[in-house]
């Protein structure tokens, strides 16, 4: 067998494994005692494990076949960031010893995986800026710390599913389904888009791109087509047009795309409701009774303690480090830089908040959702929407 | 200065909230850290008498409280980010198309939104005199509240005394009151030392402390800050930062600016490979991406230094000090210099060379000039008697409203306009000349100029940078990740041990992770007869 085949069926393994992990995590809901991990739990933190070291070996056999670090395009880096946040979950778990991490840490690690493998994953070709053991230094230490700070939202998502009062509708159950909606958003882009790939859907637009007719080739069925665009093959035509200042050669795919996911979206959570018949936050709050919220929060904070310096290392100095080296000058305001920068700023504005009364609990869990959602923004938002010299996807 | 004696007999300082020696809250102080609505204490800075909350009568005073203050350090970085964010919704000017004037661009590209964009200064945002004056407030803001902060903590960490007055340690998150008449100190001891506390004793009363330096991190990584933010302000002193842009030509050598003549570059050969679309690794990539991927980008050169003194004119005298390639990621570094790799032009033309022929006769010669594009001649002198007059050079040749201009200096897509005059005459004929174009201007011509060969050459750009602030950059980027792991990897914890008539109070801090801290003294508690203390802040659910 290849080694890129190879490496393909390791990651395959990796998500099942983690996968039957979740369920195992899921059984110790059901353990009497508080203090002492049953069976299930240690199922399920070896089954993680395993997957991880799997998923290492996705790595590894990547790294031969391509001759350079398996982080150098949009589904290298977020599959490893899932890999990552298994890791930080693992090293959280052998600290503090809880289960219930495991039962959400690993569903947000397999969203993660699945959605990496939504972009191409054939193995690329390294242009010239991005041949430098930099590559792996700076993107291993910035996805790390980013895992890390993302294992702080994990814990906050139980500190606010636990502790939220359902018995009412406030602003903050709205803003916790909304957390959940954007979940099944992310779910729902995976199940549609696997979908219509397995189907082999493809539908074609002729459209004046700075007033050169080309061709634009839609993987699904094109809600809102380009601007100006021709169907030159069968297939349903639009609804609507993009507006006219989407004008790059992708917009009207990804914003295709977008309306897509989020109406999945809905279609997920709202199919949800309806069979649970109340909010989410409502239906899963009783299986998180025995959660410790002190203890949860105290995740919740030192996730963001470890994870802060490692993604300060890794995202701003070394890449300042290495932007010198390819760049000639180690800061460039690029969009994606001063995303990182925004981050800093986030958790350092965190960590001084911490400080004052009041701000543990709760508010520090609402917080840590705030800065997993900019780090979903700058992984995401900032390399298919803003884009700029760093050169994935 | 209003000096507070305690009834311990320890003198503090004015503004003090609780005794520096035997931790008693001060009267008529508690208001200052929140203590007086609250059963805990707020041992954020062990209620040591903090400037900013002591004095607040002369402007200075204002001033030193404002910045010292954690909610404006927070609204400060706030504003920050939010702005930063802002400064990514379009690109900023350095990134738009060079040649493009950026008062259209934005409204051309981005609609109205562009335009208030621009008109409002956020395609500048990061070299803003606003963003600028944030990031010096924080600055300033990091000094203030740093030594307020310090300082006094600093004191009164050294001055602590392990004798602890109790309603101290009553108000303590971890406390716990053990009735016992065979509490085994000596173990208590033994288990603390073995957790690698130190142990200071005082009539009986235990302070056992660990990590102390943990809690200097935040003001070691703010030095660390200081240090960066000053570093980046030294680039503004012409000595210390240069950055320059020099082109040179394959087989050329060329003064490189910025180096004040002092150091020349000659370009041997300038390389760009694509990756091979038959390499069976990334076959399938490659024919998705669509086209040629760039795999380097090269410069083999060679760097002269100038021996003898800069004079105008003249033939320098070079000294070769360095050879190498310069490549993406691999400058070319002598003498403070980098050289980087960041652009460059393919085929350039660099000799072009004509025939006269008849008009309808292509076969035909009246003999042969070459043309030197860098340095074309004004007049060809032919061996068949004709005279060529370059009458006039456009190197980017491009035709704007009817008329023929050059878009740029370089020798891109040459044209000309010749004067061709036939042995013995003084009435040229008017030739233009062109890649792919050939005029002749008033239809009446007998001759014609035909290329017949070229030669071609690539030229590279290279970025001339020379960054003396890089030191300070460095050194405070080290400082701080130095501080910031000392500050997050570690943790101040305290445990002290009071004895009772009927057994004894204990009581533990921590600045965080109070789990860990409850785990420890489960630990150092064992067997030794002492019951474990509670955490009196446990959250309701």
């Amino acid at each position: 067998m290849e080694l890129s085949t190879v490496s393909s069926n390791l990651l395959y393994a990796a998500f099942i494994i983690y996968l039957v992990a979740t369920f195992f995590f899921g059984g110790t809901i059901r353990d009497k005692n508080r203090k002492k991990t049953g069976v299930a739990g240690k199922i399920g933190i070896t089954l993680t494990i395993v997957g991880f070291l799997t998923q290492v070996g996705y790595f590894i056999t990547r790294w031969l076949a391509s001759g350079h670090a398996p982080v150098s395009n949009l589904f290298e880096f977020t599959t490893f960031f899932g890999m990552m946040l298994v890791l930080a979950f693992i090293v959280m778990y052998f600290i503090y010893r809880i289960n219930v991490l495991g039962l959400f840490a690993l569903p947000i690690a397999l969203l993660i995986i699945a959605f990496a493998s939504m972009f191409p994953s054939e193995i690329s070709p390294l242009v010239p800026s991005l041949q430098s053991h930099w590559l792996y230094i700076h993107v291993t230490t910035a996805s790390l710390g980013q895992a890390v700070l993302s294992v702080s939202f994990v814990a906050g998502l139980i500190f606010l599913i636990r502790q939220i009062d359902q018995g009412e509708k406030s602003k903050h159950t709205f803003w916790l389904e909304f957390v959940i909606y954007m979940l099944a958003t992310a779910l729902a882009f995976i199940i549609i888009s696997s979908s219509f790939n397995a189907m082999n859907y493809q539908v074609t637009f002729e459209a004046p791109i700075q007033e050169q007719p080309t061709e634009i080739t839609y993987q699904m069925p094109a809600i809102a087509g380009p601007t100006d665009g021709e169907l030159i093959t069968e297939g349903m035509s639009p609804l609507f047009e993009v507006p006219q200042w989407m004008r790059g050669q992708d917009a009207a795919i990804k914003f295709n795309t977008m309306i897509w996911s989020f109406l999945g979206g809905i279609v997920l959570y709202w199919l949800a409701r309806l069979i649970l018949r109340k909010r989410i936050g409502a239906a899963v709050q009783p299986l998180l009774k025995k959660a410790n919220p002190e203890l949860v929060d105290e995740i919740s904070y030192r996730a963001v303690a470890i994870g802060f310096p490692i993604f300060t290392l890794g995202a701003l100095i070394f890449a300042m480090i290495w932007a010198q080296q390819a760049w000639d000058r180690f800061w460039g305001w690029d969009p994606k830089e001063v995303w990182a920068l925004i981050t800093f700023f986030f958790y350092a504005a965190y960590l001084h908040l911490r400080l004052s009364r009041g701000w543990q609990g709760m508010k520090s869990a609402w917080l840590a959702v705030g800065g997993f959602a900019i780090i979903m923004f700058n992984l995401l938002a900032v390399n298919l929407i803003i884009s700029g010299l760093h050169s994935y996807a | 200065m209003n000096n507070i004696t305690c009834e311990c007999g320890h003198v503090n300082p004015e503004g003090t909230v609780l005794c520096e020696s035997c931790g008693k809250p001060i009267q008529g102080n508690q208001h200052i850290d929140g203590n007086d609505s609250q059963t805990l204490l707020n041992m954020r800075y062990d209620g040591s008498a903090r400037r900013s909350q002591t004095y607040n009568r002369t402007f200075v005073d204002k001033i030193w409280n404002f910045f010292s203050s954690v909610k404006v350090g927070v609204w400060l970085i706030v504003l920050t980010l939010v702005a930063s964010a802002v400064g990514t919704i379009f690109p900023q000017e350095m990134y738009i198309p060079p040649n493009v004037d950026a008062a259209t661009h934005y409204e051309d590209q981005y609609g109205l939104a562009g335009q208030i964009y621009y008109q409002l200064g956020f395609h500048n945002l990061f070299s803003s005199w606003w963003y600028m004056l944030l990031l010096a407030m924080i600055g300033i803001s990091i000094v203030i509240a740093s030594i307020d902060r310090f300082v006094p903590l600093y004191k009164t960490l050294r001055t602590q005394k392990p004798k602890r007055h109790d309603l101290f340690l009553k108000k303590q998150r971890v406390f716990g009151k053990t009735e016992s008449s065979s509490v085994d100190i000596d173990q208590v001891r033994k288990n603390l030392k073995k957790s690698r506390y130190k142990v200071k004793e005082q009539d009986g009363h235990i302070l056992a402390e660990k990590n102390r330096f943990a809690r200097w991190g935040p003001y070691v990584n703010h030095i660390g800050l200081i240090i960066f933010l000053l570093g980046t302000l030294l680039r503004f002193i012409p000595a210390l930062y240069v950055d320059d842009f020099v082109w040179v030509r394959e087989g050329e050598t060329a003064v490189i600016n910025g180096t004040e003549g002092q150091y020349y570059i000659k370009n041997k050969e300038f390389i760009l490979e694509t990756y091979d679309e038959d390499d069976e690794r990334f076959q399938e990539a490659l024919q998705n991406q669509g086209g040629l991927v760039p795999k380097t980008y090269q410069t083999n050169a060679v760097v002269y230094k100038r021996t003898d003194p800069v004079v105008v004119g003249g033939d320098p005298e070079l000294e070769k000090i360095k050879e190498d390639q310069i490549k993406v990621n691999h400058p070319l570094k002598f003498g403070g210099f980098a050289l980087y790799q960041a652009s460059y032009q393919l085929n350039e033309f660099k000799e072009m060379t004509f025939k006269i022929h008849d008009k309808n006769n292509e076969d035909s010669s009246y003999g042969q000039f070459t043309v030197d594009l860098s340095e074309p001649k004004s007049e060809y002198q032919l061996d068949s008697g004709y005279r060529v007059v370059l009458d006039s050079y456009y190197p980017e040749y491009e035709l704007k409203d009817g008329k023929p201009v050059s878009v740029s200096k370089y020798p891109k897509n040459p044209a000309f306009v010749f004067n061709v005059y036939p042995p013995g005459q003084s009435e040229p004929e008017v030739s233009f000349v062109g890649i792919g174009a050939n005029v002749d201007a008033t239809g009446e011509n007998d001759y014609k100029i035909g290329l017949i060969n070229f030669d071609v050459r690539d030229v590279t750009g290279l970025t001339v940078r020379k960054d003396y602030t890089l030191p300070f950059i460095a050194l405070g980027g080290a400082i701080f990740m130095i501080g910031v792991i000392q500050g997050m990897y570690w943790n101040h914890r305290r445990i002290w041990i009071k004895p009772k008539e009927n057994g004894v109070w204990i009581a533990g801090h921590t600045n965080k992770n109070w789990f860990a801290l409850r785990r420890e003294i489960d630990k150092v508690i064992s067997e030794t007869g002492i019951e474990a203390p509670n955490d009196q802040q446990e959250m309701k659910n």
